[in-house]
C-alpha cells in the first residue's frame, strides 16, 4: 500500500504561507488515495513557481520550458500510456506563454490531468500582471492598473469542449484533493484550475479575499454534460465564486484514437526494419 | 555515358504537370534508363509557371544539366522562358492552343487537344497524348508507357485505362507519321533492367526513419520538409508509428522530447522557419539529454524567403541555434542513399549520446527523383542504449539520470521502469535531475555534456573522396551538392584535368583529424556551396583552421548544375 511518506518531503523555494503548499499536499493525497506508486506517475511542468512542484515530491518529472508543459506531457503519454501523467502549470505558464498549447491540447484530448496554479499574478518574475489578473490591479509594469480583460479559463475550456473542467481552491485542501482524484480518474484531458493566493505579490486576491467568496457547488443544478449551462455557470465570478466540477464530456481520448496503442505502450514496439523492403519494392 | 538526354515539361499549375512528369519518369525507368528528375516552381506572380525536368542516361545520373533536348510546352511561358535552353532539340507544342510567335524549325506542332477529343471524346486525355508523343520522339516501344498508365489509372477502371492508352498511342502515331526529324532522338533501350527504385530524398528519409524504428513523429507542415511527414504518416499503421500534426513547431519538438523521454524513438520534420521556433526546445533537448532527431529541409530564407526553392543557407544557424553552449550533431546527406542510411544513423547517435541530431537536407535533394538500387536494410541497426529492467534490479545505488561518467554519457532509464524515478529539468541540475545552482556542479554538468561532443567527434567518419587521391584541384562540397560536383569531376578528368571532390556528410562535430588528412594534399581547394557566404568554408576555418583557395557560391534559389560550376571555375581561372 502506498502511503503519503512514499511521496517524500523536500525543502522548497516557495515563500512561507504560499498557496502552492496546499496544492502540493492535495496532489500527494490524491495520488495516495488512488493507490498510485511514485514510479507510475509522471509530472510535466513548465516554468514558474508552480512548475517547481515536481521537485517537491517523489515522482518521474519533466520540468521543461516556460509555457510548454502540455506538449511534452502529450508526447510522454503517447509513448507510454500506462503512466499517470499530470501537467502542473500556472496562469502565466498555461494561459499566457503556452496559450496555444492549451487550446490545442484541449482539442487533442490526451488523458492528462492539468493542474493550473492560478494566482492571478506572476510570482517568479516578482509581481507583473498575468492573463487572469483583474482589471485595475496595479503592478510595477501595469502602473495605471491592468487594462486587459482577464481570461476566464473555465469558460474558455468549456467553449472548446474540454472533457473535464473544474475549479479548486488552495485554501480548501480536502475539496481540492477530491477534485484532483476525479480529474485523474477521468479519461481525457481534465482541467483543474486552482485559485491560489500569492502571499508576496498579489495583495488583492488574498486568502481572506478568496475565503469570503468561494463556495462548493453541492449540485450544479444541470447535467454535467450540458455545455451551455456549464458555460453560463463558469461566468459566475465576483462576490460568489463557485468551486467544483463544472463540465464533463466523456469522449475518446487522443490515445483511444491510436490503434497502435491497443497492443501495449508505443515505446515497447519492435522495429520493423525488414518490412521497409516491401515499401522499396513498391518504388520499383 | 552514351545516352544523355534532357526532357523538360513546362506548364501552369493545375495542368497535370506532375502527373505527366511522374508517369514519364516511371516509364523511362521501366525501360531500363537511369533517370534523374527535378521539379521547379517559378515565381507565382508570373502565373505559377512550373517545370518538371527528366534527364535520362544509360549510366547513373545524379544531377540536372541545363541544355534541353525535348521541351514539352504546355503554356506560353514555357516557350518564352525555356526556348533558349533548347539547342539542337525540339519543342513539342499544341499550336492550336498556344500561339507560337516565332515559328522556328525547332517547333513541332502536335494537336494534342484535337487528338484527345477525336480519339477519346474529351480533351482531358491530352496529357496522355503528350506522353505518347514523347515516347514516339525517343523511338521507344509504347509498351512501358501502357504499363505505367495501366497502373496509374487502376482505381479508375478499365474504360479510363483504355482511353488513356488510346490517347497515348494516337500521340505516338502522330509523331511517327509527322515528325520531320524521324528518329533523331532515338535512344536504345538498355538491355539490363536492374529493378531500380525511383525515389526522392524525402521518401528516402522516411524509409530511413521507418527502418530505424521511429515510433513517434510530431511536426508542423512546412515546404519542403512535409514529404517526410506524409510518407511516414502513409505507412504509420503498418510500422506502429504515431504521427501527430502539432499546433506549431514549438509544440512539435516539445512533444518529441516528451515522447523520447518516455522511451519512444521520436523525430520532427521542418524547414528553417519552423526550426526558428524550435530553437528553444533544441536547448531543452540538450540540457535534459533527451535523444531527438530533427529533419531540417532547407529553403532560401530569411523569413518566408523563397518557399519552393533551394539553398544551403541554414548551416550556421543550425550549428549555433539556441542560447548557451551544448552538444548537437549535424548530418547532411548528398544522395537519397545517404538520406536513408544517415537518418537511421541519426537515431542511433541520438540514443547513444542523448543529444539532438539533425538530418540537414534541402529542397533540391528532397524533391529530386533518382533511380537507385534498393537500400540495404541489413546495414541498419537499432541501438537504443537503454538500461534493462534486469540491469536496474541489480543496481545497488539510487538511480541518477545524470550520473557523472568519464565519457559524459549517463545510463538511461525510462519513467515507469520499476524502482527508478527519472527526473529531467531545463534548469541546471544535479545528478538526480533536481535544480542545482551550485557553481561547481554547473561546471561538472557543462563539462559532462560538452565531453559527449568530443567522444562523438572521434566516431565521425572521414569525408568521402571522389576521384583520385592526388589532384591538382580539389572541390569541397557538403550535403546535396554531391551529384553535380561528382559530375564536374568526371567531366574535367575525362578532359585530362586533375580534379577530385572531398564531400562531407558528417558536418558536426567535424572530425578534425580526418579532415586535415583528407585535405592535407590538396593543392588548390574550391568550396562549392548553395549559399551566399560560404558557411561550410567558415566552419572549416573555425573548426579545423583550413583556408579554402576559392569559393563557388550560388544563391538564386536554384540548385547547382555541372555547367554552372564549370563556368564559375573558368571565371575564377581555376580551370
Amino acid at each position: 500500500m502506498v502511503s503519503i511518506e512514499d511521496y517524500g518531503k523536500f525543502e522548497t523555494a516557495w515563500c512561507p504561507g504560499c498557496g502552492n503548499f496546499g496544492i502540493l499536499k492535495a496532489i500527494k493525497q490524491a495520488l495516495v488515495n488512488l493507490g498510485k506508486e511514485p514510479s507510475e506517475v509522471l509530472i510535466a511542468s513548465g516554468i514558474g513557481q508552480s512548475s517547481k512542484l515536481p521537485h517537491y515530491l517523489k515522482c518521474n518529472a519533466f520540468n521543461g520550458l516556460h509555457g510548454r508543459s502540455l506538449p511534452p506531457a502529450t508526447g510522454a503519454k503517447v509513448a507510454n500510456h500506462e503512466l499517470t501523467v499530470l501537467a502542473v502549470t500556472g496562469d502565466g505558464d498555461c494561459y499566457g506563454e503556452g496559450g496555444n498549447h492549451f487550446l490545442h491540447t484541449v482539442r487533442r484530448n490526451p488523458d492528462i490531468t492539468m493542474i493550473v496554479h492560478d494566482n492571478q499574478i506572476y510570482g517568479l518574475t516578482k509581481g507583473q500582471a498575468s492573463p487572469t489578473s483583474e482589471v485595475g490591479m496595479k503592478t510595477k509594469v501595469q502602473t495605471h492598473g491592468v487594462f486587459n480583460m482577464p481570461l476566464n479559463p473555465l469558460s474558455l475550456a468549456i467553449s472548446l469542449d474540454c472533457s473535464f473542467v473544474s475549479r479548486g481552491y488552495a485554501g480548501n485542501i480536502p475539496h481540492l484533493t477530491g477534485l484532483i482524484e476525479k480529474a485523474i480518474q477521468h479519461k481525457g484531458l481534465s482541467l483543474v484550475d486552482v485559485l491560489q493566493p500569492c502571499v508576496s505579490f498579489n495583495k488583492l486576491n488574498t486568502f481572506k479575499w478568496y475565503s469570503e467568496r468561494v463556495y462548493e457547488m453541492e449540485d450544479t443544478g444541470y447535467e454535467l454534460d450540458d455545455r451551455v449551462k456549464a458555460f453560463e455557470r463558469s461566468l459566475e465570478w465576483g462576490d460568489e465564486i463557485p468551486l467544483g466540477v463544472f463540465y464533463v464530456n466523456e469522449k475518446p481520448s487522443f490515445e483511444d484514437h491510436q490503434e497502435v496503442l491497443r497492443s501495449g505502450p508505443l515505446y515497447r514496439n519492435v522495429p520493423r526494419t525488414e518490412m521497409v523492403n516491401e515499401l522499396m519494392d513498391g518504388l520499383i | 555515358m552514351n545516352i544523355d538526354l534532357n526532357l523538360k515539361i513546362g506548364g501552369a499549375a493545375g495542368q497535370g504537370l506532375q502527373t505527366t512528369g511522374m508517369a514519364l519518369a516511371k516509364t523511362l525507368k521501366e525501360s531500363g534508363f537511369h533517370v534523374f528528375a527535378t521539379q521547379y516552381y517559378l515565381s507565382r506572380v508570373r502565373g505559377g509557371h512550373n517545370t518538371f525536368q527528366i534527364r535520362i542516361s544509360d549510366s547513373s545520373v545524379y544531377a540536372m544539366t541545363e541544355d534541353v533536348d525535348l521541351l514539352l510546352a504546355l503554356d506560353p511561358d514555357s516557350i518564352e522562358q525555356h526556348l533558349s535552353e533548347v539547342r539542337d532539340g525540339v519543342v513539342i507544342v499544341d499550336a492550336d492552343v498556344i500561339e507560337v510567335k516565332d515559328p522556328s524549325n525547332m517547333i513541332f506542332h502536335v494537336p494534342m487537344l484535337k487528338i484527345a477529343k477525336d480519339v477519346c471524346g474529351d480533351k482531358i486525355y491530352s496529357n496522355s497524348v503528350s506522353m505518347g508523343s514523347i515516347i514516339g520522339l525517343l523511338c521507344l516501344e509504347l509498351s512501358d508507357l501502357e504499363k505505367v498508365l495501366t497502373l496509374s489509372f487502376k482505381k479508375k477502371g478499365e474504360d479510363i485505362i483504355q482511353k488513356n492508352i488510346d490517347a497515348a498511342r494516337a500521340g505516338y502515331n502522330y509523331v511517327k507519321d509527322n515528325y520531320p526529324g524521324g528518329c533523331k532522338f532515338a535512344v536504345s533501350e538498355p538491355k539490363e533492367k536492374e529493378g531500380m527504385m525511383l525515389v526522392n530524398g524525402n521518401q528516402a528519409v522516411g524509409l530511413g526513419a521507418l527502418a530505424a524504428g521511429v515510433q513517434f513523429l510530431a511536426a508542423y507542415p512546412m515546404t519542403p520538409s512535409t514529404g517526410v511527414m506524409t510518407y511516414v504518416a502513409a505507412n504509420a499503421d503498418k510500422f506502429n508509428v504515431v504521427v501527430e500534426q502539432a499546433e506549431d513547431e514549438i509544440a512539435a519538438l516539445n512533444m518529441v522530447l516528451g515522447a523520447s523521454f518516455a522511451g519512444a524513438r521520436s523525430m520532427t520534420t521542418t524547414s528553417g522557419g519552423g526550426f526558428s521556433l524550435m530553437a528553444e526546445a533544441l536547448g531543452l533537448a540538450s540540457i535534459t539529454e533527451t535523444p531527438s532527431v530533427i529533419f531540417l529541409c532547407q529553403r532560401p530564407g530569411p523569413a518566408t524567403g523563397l518557399p519552393t526553392m533551394t539553398e544551403q543557407g541554414d548551416l550556421q544557424f543550425v550549428l549555433n541555434a539556441a542560447q548557451g553552449e551544448f552538444p548537437r550533431c549535424i548530418l547532411a546527406p548528398g544522395t537519397p542513399a545517404d538520406c536513408f542510411y544517415l537518418t537511421a544513423e541519426a537515431f542511433n547517435i541520438a540514443d547513444k549520446y542523448q543529444i539532438p541530431v539533425f538530418v540537414l537536407s534541402d529542397q533540391y535533394l528532397a524533391d529530386s527523383l533518382f533511380t537507385l538500387p534498393k537500400f540495404d536494410t541489413s546495414k541498419v541497426t537499432v541501438e537504443r542504449h537503454l538500461l534493462s529492467d534486469q540491469e536496474l534490479r541489480t543496481k545497488k545505488e539510487e538511480y541518477k539520470r545524470y550520473k557523472l561518467t568519464p565519457m559524459g554519457i549517463s545510463p538511461r532509464a525510462l519513467p515507469g521502469q520499476e524502482g527508478v524515478l527519472v527526473v529531467a529539468d531545463s534548469d541546471e541540475h544535479d545528478e538526480f535531475g533536481h535544480i542545482n545552482e551550485d557553481p561547481d556542479n554547473r561546471i561538472k554538468m557543462n563539462d559532462k555534456r560538452m565531453n559527449k561532443l568530443e567522444v562523438l567527434r572521434e566516431e565521425m567518419p572521414a569525408p568521402k573522396i571522389y576521384g583520385k587521391q592526388d589532384a591538382s584541384i580539389t572541390l569541397i562540397g557538403w550535403g546535396s551538392t554531391y551529384g553535380p560536383l561528382a559530375e564536374v569531376v568526371d567531366q574535367l578528368n575525362e578532359k585530362g584535368k586533375s580534379v577530385n571532390l572531398v564531400h562531407f556528410t558528417h558536418i558536426h562535430p567535424l572530425p578534425i583529424e580526418h579532415v586535415r588528412r583528407s585535405l592535407s594534399k590538396a593543392k588548390r581547394t574550391v568550396c562549392v556551396e548553395n549559399n551566399s557566404t560560404g558557411q561550410f568554408a567558415r566552419l572549416l576555418k573555425v573548426d579545423a583552421d583550413i583556408d579554402v583557395t576559392e569559393k563557388v557560391l550560388r544563391y538564386d534559389g536554384k540548385p547547382f548544375s555541372p555547367e554552372f560550376i564549370l563556368n564559375a571555375l573558368k571565371e575564377k581561372e581555376v580551370i
